[in-house]
Protein backbone atom coordinates (compact mmCIF):
# COMPACT_ATOMS: atom_id res chain seq x y z
CA UNK A 1 0.00 0.00 0.00
CA UNK A 2 1.37 3.34 -0.91
CA UNK A 3 1.68 5.86 2.12
CA UNK A 4 -1.05 8.39 1.96
CA UNK A 5 -0.25 11.72 0.52
CA UNK A 6 -1.25 15.11 2.35
CA UNK A 7 -4.83 15.13 1.48
CA UNK A 8 -5.23 11.99 -0.41
CA UNK A 9 -4.51 8.64 -1.10
CA UNK A 10 -2.89 6.57 -3.50
CA UNK A 11 -4.66 6.34 -6.72
CA UNK A 12 -6.00 2.56 -8.13
CA UNK A 13 -4.04 0.83 -10.22
CA UNK A 14 -0.64 2.78 -9.54
CA UNK A 15 -0.64 4.82 -12.51
CA UNK A 16 0.96 8.10 -12.21
CA UNK A 17 -1.52 11.03 -11.19
CA UNK A 18 -2.67 13.62 -14.07
CA UNK A 19 -3.68 17.11 -13.61
CA UNK A 20 -6.89 16.18 -14.56
CA UNK A 21 -7.01 13.04 -11.66
CA UNK A 22 -5.90 15.52 -9.12
CA UNK A 23 -8.57 17.94 -9.83
CA UNK A 24 -11.58 14.79 -9.79
CA UNK A 25 -9.89 13.44 -6.36
CA UNK A 26 -9.58 16.84 -4.73
CA UNK A 27 -13.52 16.85 -5.05
CA UNK A 28 -13.93 13.72 -4.60
CA UNK A 29 -12.36 14.28 -1.06
CA UNK A 30 -14.64 17.42 -0.26
CA UNK A 31 -17.35 15.93 -1.47
CA UNK A 32 -16.45 12.38 1.19
CA UNK A 33 -15.36 15.39 4.19
CA UNK A 34 -19.01 16.63 4.08
CA UNK A 35 -20.27 13.69 4.27
CA UNK A 36 -18.38 12.74 7.17
CA UNK A 37 -19.29 15.95 8.54
CA UNK A 38 -22.81 15.10 8.15
CA UNK A 39 -22.93 11.92 9.45
CA UNK A 40 -21.44 13.20 12.09
CA UNK A 41 -23.67 15.75 12.92
CA UNK A 42 -26.49 13.35 12.56
CA UNK A 43 -24.82 10.92 14.83
CA UNK A 44 -24.56 13.72 17.98
CA UNK A 45 -28.01 15.42 17.32
CA UNK A 46 -29.79 12.19 18.39
CA UNK A 47 -28.81 12.52 22.27
CA UNK A 48 -29.01 16.21 22.71
CA UNK A 49 -31.04 16.57 25.72
CA UNK A 50 -29.11 14.73 27.79
CA UNK A 51 -25.91 16.86 25.68
CA UNK A 52 -27.33 20.09 27.12
CA UNK A 53 -27.57 19.23 30.70
CA UNK A 54 -24.32 17.26 31.02
CA UNK A 55 -23.10 20.30 29.70
CA UNK A 56 -24.35 22.98 31.85
CA UNK A 57 -23.75 20.20 35.10
CA UNK A 58 -19.97 20.40 33.87
CA UNK A 59 -19.76 24.16 35.23
CA UNK A 60 -21.00 22.57 38.71
CA UNK A 61 -17.65 22.27 39.62
CA UNK A 62 -16.77 26.00 38.83
CA UNK A 63 -19.14 26.68 41.87
CA UNK A 64 -16.92 24.80 44.47
CA UNK A 65 -13.84 26.90 42.84
CA UNK A 66 -15.34 30.23 43.43
CA UNK A 67 -15.59 29.08 46.64
CA UNK A 68 -11.96 27.84 47.14
CA UNK A 69 -10.73 30.60 46.14
CA UNK A 70 -12.59 33.08 47.91
CA UNK A 71 -11.27 31.36 50.73
CA UNK A 72 -7.64 30.76 49.81
CA UNK A 73 -7.96 35.00 49.18
CA UNK A 74 -9.45 35.15 52.36
CA UNK A 75 -6.64 33.21 53.92
CA UNK A 76 -4.11 35.41 52.15
CA UNK A 77 -5.66 38.88 53.56
CA UNK A 78 -5.28 37.05 57.01
CA UNK A 79 -1.65 37.54 56.99
CA UNK A 80 -1.24 41.05 56.50
CA UNK A 81 -0.04 42.88 53.68
CA UNK A 82 -2.80 43.05 52.44
CA UNK A 83 -1.72 41.21 48.75
CA UNK A 84 -4.83 41.05 46.67
CA UNK A 85 -3.38 39.05 43.64
CA UNK A 86 -1.43 35.61 43.43
CA UNK A 87 1.24 36.15 40.26
CA UNK A 88 -0.62 38.74 38.89
CA UNK A 89 -4.23 36.88 38.88
CA UNK A 90 -7.03 38.66 41.52
CA UNK A 91 -9.87 36.58 42.37
CA UNK A 92 -12.19 37.58 39.71
CA UNK A 93 -9.43 37.04 37.59
CA UNK A 94 -9.22 33.29 38.91
CA UNK A 95 -12.99 32.57 38.68
CA UNK A 96 -13.08 34.07 34.52
CA UNK A 97 -9.89 31.99 34.38
CA UNK A 98 -11.60 28.76 35.19
CA UNK A 99 -14.29 30.01 32.84
CA UNK A 100 -12.41 30.43 29.96
CA UNK A 101 -10.19 27.72 30.14
CA UNK A 102 -13.63 25.69 30.13
CA UNK A 103 -13.79 27.76 26.98
CA UNK A 104 -10.46 26.79 25.48
CA UNK A 105 -10.58 22.96 26.68
CA UNK A 106 -13.82 22.79 24.80
CA UNK A 107 -11.73 23.59 21.80
CA UNK A 108 -8.75 21.26 22.41
CA UNK A 109 -9.83 18.32 24.50
CA UNK A 110 -10.89 15.55 21.68
CA UNK A 111 -12.50 12.76 23.70
CA UNK A 112 -11.71 9.37 22.63
CA UNK A 113 -9.59 10.27 19.32
CA UNK A 114 -6.37 8.56 20.29
CA UNK A 115 -8.42 5.65 21.78
CA UNK A 116 -10.11 5.33 18.64
CA UNK A 117 -7.34 5.04 16.26
CA UNK A 118 -5.27 2.40 18.47
CA UNK A 119 -8.79 0.59 18.46
CA UNK A 120 -8.77 0.77 15.07
CA UNK A 121 -5.28 -0.46 14.33
CA UNK A 122 -5.84 -3.22 16.46
CA UNK A 123 -9.32 -4.62 15.57
CA UNK A 124 -8.22 -4.32 12.07
CA UNK A 125 -10.54 -2.00 11.41
CA UNK A 126 -7.98 0.50 9.83
CA UNK A 127 -7.88 -1.45 6.57
CA UNK A 128 -11.21 0.22 5.53
CA UNK A 129 -8.78 3.81 5.20
CA UNK A 130 -6.40 1.43 2.93
CA UNK A 131 -8.97 0.16 0.87
CA UNK A 132 -11.32 3.12 0.44
CA UNK A 133 -10.49 6.30 -1.31
CA UNK A 134 -10.76 8.04 1.88
CA UNK A 135 -7.67 9.16 4.29
CA UNK A 136 -8.06 8.71 7.65
CA UNK A 137 -6.80 11.55 9.01
CA UNK A 138 -8.81 13.88 7.00
CA UNK A 139 -11.61 11.97 7.61
CA UNK A 140 -10.90 12.07 11.52
CA UNK A 141 -10.50 15.81 11.19
CA UNK A 142 -14.16 15.97 9.27
CA UNK A 143 -15.44 13.76 12.04
CA UNK A 144 -13.87 15.95 14.70
CA UNK A 145 -14.69 19.45 13.29
CA UNK A 146 -18.59 18.28 12.63
CA UNK A 147 -18.67 16.55 16.01
CA UNK A 148 -17.23 19.80 17.56
CA UNK A 149 -20.01 22.11 15.53
CA UNK A 150 -22.65 20.76 17.22
CA UNK A 151 -21.03 20.42 20.37
CA UNK A 152 -20.82 24.63 19.91
CA UNK A 153 -24.45 24.50 19.13
CA UNK A 154 -26.26 22.97 21.87
CA UNK A 155 -23.55 23.73 24.32
CA UNK A 156 -23.63 28.06 23.24
CA UNK A 157 -27.03 28.60 25.53
CA UNK A 158 -24.90 26.68 28.64
CA UNK A 159 -22.04 28.59 28.18
CA UNK A 160 -23.72 32.23 27.18
CA UNK A 161 -25.90 31.24 30.88
CA UNK A 162 -22.85 30.82 32.86
CA UNK A 163 -20.98 33.39 31.27
CA UNK A 164 -23.21 36.27 31.34
CA UNK A 165 -24.53 35.11 35.50
CA UNK A 166 -20.65 35.40 36.00
CA UNK A 167 -20.17 38.60 33.82
CA UNK A 168 -18.97 40.45 37.21
CA UNK A 169 -15.87 38.34 37.01
CA UNK A 170 -14.29 39.34 33.97
CA UNK A 171 -12.47 42.50 33.44
CA UNK A 172 -14.84 43.20 30.12
CA UNK A 173 -13.60 42.51 26.41
CA UNK A 174 -10.24 42.97 24.89
CA UNK A 175 -9.11 45.50 22.49
CA UNK A 176 -9.76 44.12 18.88
CA UNK A 177 -6.15 42.66 18.01
CA UNK A 178 -6.13 41.08 21.51
CA UNK A 179 -9.65 39.71 20.58
CA UNK A 180 -8.76 38.05 17.14
CA UNK A 181 -5.38 36.52 18.65
CA UNK A 182 -7.50 35.35 21.19
CA UNK A 183 -9.78 33.51 18.21
CA UNK A 184 -6.50 32.62 16.74
CA UNK A 185 -5.04 30.63 19.48
CA UNK A 186 -8.34 28.83 19.71
CA UNK A 187 -8.76 27.70 16.16
CA UNK A 188 -4.85 26.21 16.70
CA UNK A 189 -5.98 25.23 19.96
CA UNK A 190 -8.23 22.60 18.27
CA UNK A 191 -5.62 21.98 15.71
CA UNK A 192 -3.29 21.47 18.07
CA UNK A 193 -5.19 19.20 20.26
CA UNK A 194 -6.55 16.86 17.36
CA UNK A 195 -2.80 16.33 16.06
CA UNK A 196 -1.28 15.84 19.28
CA UNK A 197 -3.62 12.93 19.97
CA UNK A 198 -3.88 11.75 16.66
CA UNK A 199 -0.12 11.17 16.90
CA UNK A 200 -0.32 9.80 19.91
CA UNK A 201 -2.89 7.33 18.76
CA UNK A 202 -0.26 6.56 15.76
CA UNK A 203 2.04 5.54 18.36
CA UNK A 204 -0.75 2.20 18.24
CA UNK A 205 1.16 0.77 14.96
CA UNK A 206 4.20 -0.14 17.13
CA UNK A 207 2.62 -1.32 20.32
CA UNK A 208 -0.46 -2.80 20.55
CA UNK A 209 -1.66 -1.92 23.84
CA UNK A 210 -1.50 1.67 24.76
CA UNK A 211 -4.29 2.47 27.57
CA UNK A 212 -1.84 3.12 30.27
CA UNK A 213 0.25 6.14 27.96
CA UNK A 214 -3.29 7.42 26.96
CA UNK A 215 -3.67 7.48 30.98
CA UNK A 216 -0.38 9.19 31.15
CA UNK A 217 -1.13 11.77 28.70
CA UNK A 218 -4.49 12.33 30.32
CA UNK A 219 -2.76 13.36 33.42
CA UNK A 220 -0.24 15.59 32.46
CA UNK A 221 -2.80 17.10 29.80
CA UNK A 222 -4.72 17.68 32.75
CA UNK A 223 -2.32 19.13 35.23
CA UNK A 224 -0.10 20.68 32.78
CA UNK A 225 -2.66 22.26 30.12
CA UNK A 226 -3.39 24.89 32.34
CA UNK A 227 -6.96 23.12 33.38
CA UNK A 228 -6.14 22.74 37.24
CA UNK A 229 -4.84 26.26 37.90
CA UNK A 230 -2.96 29.16 36.31
CA UNK A 231 0.39 28.14 35.00
CA UNK A 232 1.73 31.03 36.85
CA UNK A 233 1.46 29.74 39.95
CA UNK A 234 4.46 27.33 39.34
CA UNK A 235 7.31 28.12 41.17
CA UNK A 236 10.84 28.56 39.60
CA UNK A 237 11.83 25.36 37.59
CA UNK A 238 8.78 24.16 37.01
CA UNK A 239 7.19 26.85 35.34
CA UNK A 240 10.18 27.31 33.10
CA UNK A 241 9.48 23.54 31.85
CA UNK A 242 6.04 23.60 31.63
CA UNK A 243 6.24 26.63 29.47
CA UNK A 244 8.44 24.59 27.08
CA UNK A 245 5.91 22.16 26.52
CA UNK A 246 2.83 22.39 24.10
CA UNK A 247 0.28 21.51 26.17
CA UNK A 248 -0.14 25.05 27.34
CA UNK A 249 -1.32 25.87 24.18
CA UNK A 250 -4.50 23.70 24.93
CA UNK A 251 -5.62 25.40 27.99
CA UNK A 252 -3.46 27.93 29.64
CA UNK A 253 -2.44 30.09 26.62
CA UNK A 254 -5.57 31.30 25.19
CA UNK A 255 -7.24 32.33 28.68
CA UNK A 256 -3.83 33.91 29.19
CA UNK A 257 -4.22 36.36 26.21
CA UNK A 258 -7.77 36.69 26.68
CA UNK A 259 -7.35 37.90 30.38
CA UNK A 260 -4.27 40.20 29.23
CA UNK A 261 -1.69 37.93 31.01
CA UNK A 262 0.32 38.02 27.91
CA UNK A 263 0.81 41.04 25.83
CA UNK A 264 2.76 42.82 23.59
CA UNK A 265 5.99 41.34 22.28
CA UNK A 266 5.11 37.71 24.38
CA UNK A 267 1.90 37.83 23.03
CA UNK A 268 3.18 37.76 18.87
CA UNK A 269 5.76 35.30 20.00
CA UNK A 270 3.40 32.82 21.98
CA UNK A 271 0.91 33.25 19.29
CA UNK A 272 4.05 32.36 16.73
CA UNK A 273 5.21 29.33 19.25
CA UNK A 274 1.68 27.79 19.10
CA UNK A 275 1.69 27.68 15.60
CA UNK A 276 4.80 26.20 14.88
CA UNK A 277 3.79 23.36 17.37
CA UNK A 278 0.55 22.88 15.13
CA UNK A 279 2.74 22.58 12.45
CA UNK A 280 5.35 20.30 13.96
CA UNK A 281 2.66 18.05 14.84
CA UNK A 282 0.50 17.82 11.55
CA UNK A 283 4.06 16.52 10.58
CA UNK A 284 4.16 14.23 13.18
CA UNK A 285 1.38 12.74 12.85
CA UNK A 286 1.55 12.46 9.10
CA UNK A 287 5.32 10.70 9.38
CA UNK A 288 3.51 8.22 11.83
CA UNK A 289 0.85 7.24 9.79
CA UNK A 290 2.85 6.69 6.71
CA UNK A 291 5.33 4.94 8.74
CA UNK A 292 2.85 2.56 10.59
CA UNK A 293 0.75 2.19 7.57
CA UNK A 294 4.35 0.75 5.86
CA UNK A 295 4.49 -1.37 9.10
CA UNK A 296 0.85 -2.78 9.23
CA UNK A 297 -0.08 -5.98 7.86
CA UNK A 298 -3.58 -6.37 7.91
CA UNK A 299 -5.28 -10.09 6.79
CA UNK A 300 -8.38 -11.43 6.34
CA UNK A 301 -11.88 -9.76 5.16
CA UNK B 1 -41.39 -17.08 48.98
CA UNK B 2 -43.30 -19.37 52.03
CA UNK B 3 -40.42 -21.06 53.84
CA UNK B 4 -37.07 -20.23 53.93
CA UNK B 5 -35.27 -22.98 55.56
CA UNK B 6 -32.20 -21.16 57.18
CA UNK B 7 -31.23 -17.24 57.14
CA UNK B 8 -28.37 -17.02 54.89
CA UNK B 9 -25.02 -16.56 55.94
CA UNK B 10 -24.70 -12.68 54.72
CA UNK B 11 -20.98 -12.51 55.61
CA UNK B 12 -20.10 -15.65 54.35
CA UNK B 13 -21.36 -14.40 51.10
CA UNK B 14 -19.94 -11.13 51.17
CA UNK B 15 -16.18 -12.79 51.53
CA UNK B 16 -17.05 -14.93 48.77
CA UNK B 17 -18.11 -12.31 46.39
CA UNK B 18 -14.63 -10.15 48.04
CA UNK B 19 -12.49 -13.56 47.47
CA UNK B 20 -14.08 -13.77 43.76
CA UNK B 21 -13.36 -10.53 43.11
CA UNK B 22 -9.65 -10.51 43.67
CA UNK B 23 -9.32 -13.52 41.83
CA UNK B 24 -10.90 -12.06 38.74
CA UNK B 25 -9.15 -9.27 38.69
CA UNK B 26 -5.47 -11.43 38.99
CA UNK B 27 -6.58 -12.87 36.78
CA UNK B 28 -5.82 -9.57 34.64
CA UNK B 29 -2.68 -8.88 36.78
CA UNK B 30 -1.43 -5.73 34.42
CA UNK B 31 -4.79 -4.10 34.39
CA UNK B 32 -5.04 -4.45 37.89
CA UNK B 33 -1.76 -2.98 38.97
CA UNK B 34 -2.34 0.14 35.99
CA UNK B 35 -5.76 0.46 37.43
CA UNK B 36 -4.13 1.09 41.18
CA UNK B 37 -1.31 3.25 39.93
CA UNK B 38 -3.47 5.01 37.64
CA UNK B 39 -5.81 5.83 40.45
CA UNK B 40 -3.02 6.62 43.06
CA UNK B 41 -1.69 9.12 40.34
CA UNK B 42 -4.69 11.64 40.01
CA UNK B 43 -4.23 11.58 43.91
CA UNK B 44 -0.93 12.73 43.58
CA UNK B 45 -1.53 15.39 41.27
CA UNK B 46 -4.91 16.79 43.40
CA UNK B 47 -2.29 16.59 46.46
CA UNK B 48 0.65 18.92 43.97
CA UNK B 49 -1.96 21.12 43.51
CA UNK B 50 -3.13 21.85 47.07
CA UNK B 51 0.21 22.02 48.23
CA UNK B 52 1.51 24.76 45.28
CA UNK B 53 -2.34 26.63 46.83
CA UNK B 54 -0.64 26.72 50.23
CA UNK B 55 2.54 27.82 48.98
CA UNK B 56 0.66 31.05 48.79
CA UNK B 57 -2.19 31.46 51.30
CA UNK B 58 -1.34 30.18 55.05
CA UNK B 59 -5.45 29.01 55.58
CA UNK B 60 -8.53 28.50 53.92
CA UNK B 61 -10.49 31.21 54.56
CA UNK B 62 -10.21 33.59 57.65
CA UNK B 63 -9.69 31.98 61.09
CA UNK B 64 -11.30 28.44 60.18
CA UNK B 65 -8.15 26.33 61.44
CA UNK B 66 -7.60 24.48 58.12
CA UNK B 67 -4.12 25.29 57.66
CA UNK B 68 -2.40 23.09 55.14
CA UNK B 69 -1.42 20.36 56.96
CA UNK B 70 -5.21 20.34 58.49
CA UNK B 71 -6.48 20.27 55.25
CA UNK B 72 -4.35 17.39 54.47
CA UNK B 73 -5.94 15.89 57.14
CA UNK B 74 -9.52 16.45 55.32
CA UNK B 75 -7.89 15.63 52.12
CA UNK B 76 -6.90 12.39 53.79
CA UNK B 77 -10.49 11.48 55.13
CA UNK B 78 -12.28 12.50 51.62
CA UNK B 79 -9.80 10.17 50.28
CA UNK B 80 -10.15 6.85 52.51
CA UNK B 81 -14.02 7.52 52.39
CA UNK B 82 -14.27 7.62 48.46
CA UNK B 83 -11.77 4.72 47.82
CA UNK B 84 -14.28 2.84 50.51
CA UNK B 85 -17.10 3.73 48.77
CA UNK B 86 -15.40 3.15 45.27
CA UNK B 87 -13.76 -0.26 46.44
CA UNK B 88 -17.05 -1.41 47.63
CA UNK B 89 -20.21 0.03 45.83
CA UNK B 90 -18.84 2.00 42.50
CA UNK B 91 -18.73 -0.72 39.96
CA UNK B 92 -22.05 -2.15 41.27
CA UNK B 93 -24.19 0.76 41.15
CA UNK B 94 -22.77 1.22 37.80
CA UNK B 95 -23.64 -2.64 37.07
CA UNK B 96 -27.11 -2.42 38.42
CA UNK B 97 -28.52 0.34 35.98
CA UNK B 98 -27.00 -2.51 33.10
CA UNK B 99 -28.82 -5.60 35.06
CA UNK B 100 -32.22 -2.81 34.80
CA UNK B 101 -31.39 -2.82 31.14
CA UNK B 102 -31.10 -6.04 30.20
CA UNK B 103 -33.01 -7.66 32.25
CA UNK B 104 -30.73 -9.87 34.47
CA UNK B 105 -31.83 -8.81 37.10
CA UNK B 106 -34.28 -11.63 37.03
CA UNK B 107 -31.63 -13.63 37.68
CA UNK B 108 -31.18 -11.92 41.23
CA UNK B 109 -34.34 -11.34 42.14
CA UNK B 110 -34.98 -15.53 42.28
CA UNK B 111 -31.84 -15.51 44.89
CA UNK B 112 -33.29 -16.36 48.13
CA UNK B 113 -31.23 -13.27 49.53
CA UNK B 114 -31.92 -9.20 49.96
CA UNK B 115 -31.15 -8.47 46.59
CA UNK B 116 -30.21 -4.92 47.70
CA UNK B 117 -27.46 -6.90 49.34
CA UNK B 118 -26.64 -8.78 46.42
CA UNK B 119 -26.54 -5.67 43.75
CA UNK B 120 -24.62 -3.75 45.70
CA UNK B 121 -21.81 -5.85 47.34
CA UNK B 122 -21.60 -8.68 44.07
CA UNK B 123 -18.31 -7.01 42.85
CA UNK B 124 -15.43 -5.57 45.31
CA UNK B 125 -13.15 -3.41 43.11
CA UNK B 126 -9.53 -3.98 44.70
CA UNK B 127 -8.00 -1.72 43.31
CA UNK B 128 -9.35 0.83 45.06
CA UNK B 129 -7.09 -0.20 48.05
CA UNK B 130 -4.08 1.49 46.86
CA UNK B 131 -6.17 4.88 47.46
CA UNK B 132 -6.90 3.68 50.64
CA UNK B 133 -3.33 3.23 51.66
CA UNK B 134 -2.59 6.45 50.18
CA UNK B 135 -5.56 8.27 52.52
CA UNK B 136 -4.33 6.57 55.69
CA UNK B 137 -0.28 7.45 54.92
CA UNK B 138 -1.13 10.99 54.51
CA UNK B 139 -3.45 10.84 57.76
CA UNK B 140 -0.41 9.67 59.58
CA UNK B 141 1.79 11.94 57.65
CA UNK B 142 -0.07 15.20 58.47
CA UNK B 143 -0.94 14.36 62.10
CA UNK B 144 3.08 14.10 62.57
CA UNK B 145 2.94 17.36 61.23
CA UNK B 146 0.25 19.22 63.49
CA UNK B 147 -0.20 20.34 67.22
CA UNK B 148 -3.16 18.73 67.79
CA UNK B 149 -3.61 15.83 69.17
CA UNK B 150 -6.75 13.82 68.95
CA UNK B 151 -7.82 12.34 72.07
CA UNK B 152 -9.03 8.34 72.28
CA UNK B 153 -12.60 9.83 72.08
CA UNK B 154 -11.90 10.90 68.75
CA UNK B 155 -9.83 7.89 67.26
CA UNK B 156 -12.96 5.66 68.61
CA UNK B 157 -14.97 8.07 67.11
CA UNK B 158 -13.18 8.99 63.62
CA UNK B 159 -14.16 5.17 61.91
CA UNK B 160 -17.65 5.73 63.20
CA UNK B 161 -18.08 8.66 61.27
CA UNK B 162 -16.43 7.63 58.86
CA UNK B 163 -18.88 4.73 58.12
CA UNK B 164 -21.23 7.00 59.07
CA UNK B 165 -19.66 9.28 55.79
CA UNK B 166 -19.76 5.90 53.43
CA UNK B 167 -23.02 5.04 54.15
CA UNK B 168 -24.54 8.47 53.07
CA UNK B 169 -22.44 8.44 49.68
CA UNK B 170 -23.81 4.51 49.32
CA UNK B 171 -27.30 5.57 49.51
CA UNK B 172 -26.77 8.63 47.14
CA UNK B 173 -25.26 6.41 45.00
CA UNK B 174 -28.01 3.11 45.02
CA UNK B 175 -30.59 5.75 44.98
CA UNK B 176 -29.23 7.32 41.37
CA UNK B 177 -28.62 3.86 40.03
CA UNK B 178 -31.95 2.76 41.38
CA UNK B 179 -32.97 5.65 39.54
CA UNK B 180 -32.21 3.60 36.05
CA UNK B 181 -35.41 1.74 36.46
CA UNK B 182 -37.62 5.12 35.44
CA UNK B 183 -35.19 6.51 32.82
CA UNK B 184 -33.21 3.88 31.26
CA UNK B 185 -30.40 5.41 30.06
CA UNK B 186 -28.72 6.96 33.57
CA UNK B 187 -25.23 8.10 32.17
CA UNK B 188 -26.02 11.69 33.64
CA UNK B 189 -26.71 10.67 36.48
CA UNK B 190 -23.26 9.41 37.23
CA UNK B 191 -22.12 12.56 36.46
CA UNK B 192 -24.28 14.23 38.74
CA UNK B 193 -23.32 12.11 41.51
CA UNK B 194 -19.73 12.78 40.37
CA UNK B 195 -20.74 16.61 40.71
CA UNK B 196 -22.59 16.47 44.12
CA UNK B 197 -19.80 15.00 45.70
CA UNK B 198 -17.59 17.05 44.26
CA UNK B 199 -19.26 19.58 47.05
CA UNK B 200 -18.20 17.39 49.99
CA UNK B 201 -14.16 17.71 48.89
CA UNK B 202 -13.80 20.69 51.02
CA UNK B 203 -14.18 21.90 54.43
CA UNK B 204 -18.01 23.41 54.90
CA UNK B 205 -16.21 27.05 56.53
CA UNK B 206 -15.76 28.00 52.60
CA UNK B 207 -19.48 28.01 51.77
CA UNK B 208 -20.56 31.65 53.19
CA UNK B 209 -22.39 34.58 51.94
CA UNK B 210 -25.33 34.68 50.30
CA UNK B 211 -25.11 32.33 48.53
CA UNK B 212 -23.20 30.17 49.83
CA UNK B 213 -25.03 29.81 53.05
CA UNK B 214 -27.97 28.35 51.10
CA UNK B 215 -25.49 26.03 49.13
CA UNK B 216 -24.10 24.87 52.77
CA UNK B 217 -27.56 24.35 54.45
CA UNK B 218 -28.71 22.32 51.23
CA UNK B 219 -25.85 19.91 51.07
CA UNK B 220 -26.09 19.53 55.12
CA UNK B 221 -29.59 18.75 55.57
CA UNK B 222 -31.38 18.35 52.32
CA UNK B 223 -28.86 15.93 50.58
CA UNK B 224 -25.90 15.87 53.65
CA UNK B 225 -22.67 15.45 51.18
CA UNK B 226 -21.08 17.85 53.64
CA UNK B 227 -21.42 16.20 56.28
CA UNK B 228 -19.68 13.03 54.51
CA UNK B 229 -15.72 14.29 55.19
CA UNK B 230 -16.27 17.27 57.37
CA UNK B 231 -17.96 15.54 60.47
CA UNK B 232 -14.57 12.75 61.03
CA UNK B 233 -12.32 15.36 59.78
CA UNK B 234 -12.62 17.96 62.33
CA UNK B 235 -12.53 15.20 64.88
CA UNK B 236 -8.95 15.37 63.78
CA UNK B 237 -8.20 18.79 64.06
CA UNK B 238 -10.07 20.59 66.67
CA UNK B 239 -10.96 19.55 70.64
CA UNK B 240 -14.35 18.37 71.52
CA UNK B 241 -15.85 21.18 73.04
CA UNK B 242 -18.24 22.93 70.40
CA UNK B 243 -17.49 26.10 69.50
CA UNK B 244 -21.02 27.16 68.00
CA UNK B 245 -24.17 25.34 68.23
CA UNK B 246 -23.61 24.12 64.47
CA UNK B 247 -20.55 22.36 66.01
CA UNK B 248 -22.31 20.83 68.50
CA UNK B 249 -25.44 19.30 66.35
CA UNK B 250 -23.25 18.14 63.24
CA UNK B 251 -21.68 14.87 64.77
CA UNK B 252 -25.40 14.15 65.82
CA UNK B 253 -26.94 14.72 63.26
CA UNK B 254 -24.59 12.74 60.81
CA UNK B 255 -25.93 9.96 63.14
CA UNK B 256 -29.08 10.79 62.02
CA UNK B 257 -27.86 11.58 58.35
CA UNK B 258 -26.66 8.45 57.81
CA UNK B 259 -29.54 6.21 59.04
CA UNK B 260 -32.07 8.36 57.39
CA UNK B 261 -30.26 8.04 54.06
CA UNK B 262 -30.12 4.34 54.34
CA UNK B 263 -33.51 4.31 55.06
CA UNK B 264 -34.47 6.18 52.29
CA UNK B 265 -32.54 4.66 49.88
CA UNK B 266 -33.46 0.92 50.89
CA UNK B 267 -37.47 2.44 50.03
CA UNK B 268 -36.53 3.95 46.59
CA UNK B 269 -34.51 0.81 45.94
CA UNK B 270 -37.64 -1.43 46.93
CA UNK B 271 -40.07 1.16 44.87
CA UNK B 272 -37.67 1.07 41.67
CA UNK B 273 -38.15 -3.07 42.17
CA UNK B 274 -41.80 -2.85 42.27
CA UNK B 275 -41.73 -0.40 38.84
CA UNK B 276 -39.04 -2.99 37.29
CA UNK B 277 -40.91 -4.74 34.59
CA UNK B 278 -37.86 -7.09 33.17
CA UNK B 279 -36.80 -7.02 29.77
CA UNK B 280 -37.81 -9.94 27.97
CA UNK B 281 -36.51 -11.39 25.22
Amino acid sequence: MRAASAWGHGLPGGREASAGDVAETMVASLRIWFVALRISVEERLVYRADFALSTLMRFLPIVTQIFLWWAVFEGIQTVGGGRETIRGYSYNDFIAYYLLTMLSRAFSSMPGLASGITRDIRDGTVKKYLIQPVDMLSFLLAYRVAHKLVYYAVAAGPFALVFFLCRGYFPGWPDPPVLAAYVASLVMAFLLGFFLEATIGMIGFWFLEVRSLLFVYMLFNFFLSGHMFPLDMLPGMWGDVVGALPLQYLAYFPTAVFLGKVSGADLAGGVCIQLAWVVFFITTARVAMARGLRRYSGYGG
Amino acid sequence: MTAVPERPDYLRVFLTFARNSLVREMIFRGNFIIDTISSMAWVLINLAFYTLIFRYTPMLGADTGWGKYQFFLFLATTLIVNSLVRGLFMENADEFGELIRTGNLDFVLLKPMDTQFLVSLNRIEWSALGNLVLGLLLLFYALGKVDYRPGPVQVVLYPLYIGCGVAILYSLMITLAASSVWLVRNQSLFNFWFYITNFSRYPMEIYRGDFGTPLRLFFTFIVPVLVVVNVPARLLVRPLAPQSVEDAVLPLFALVAAAGSLAASRWVFNRALVSYRSASS
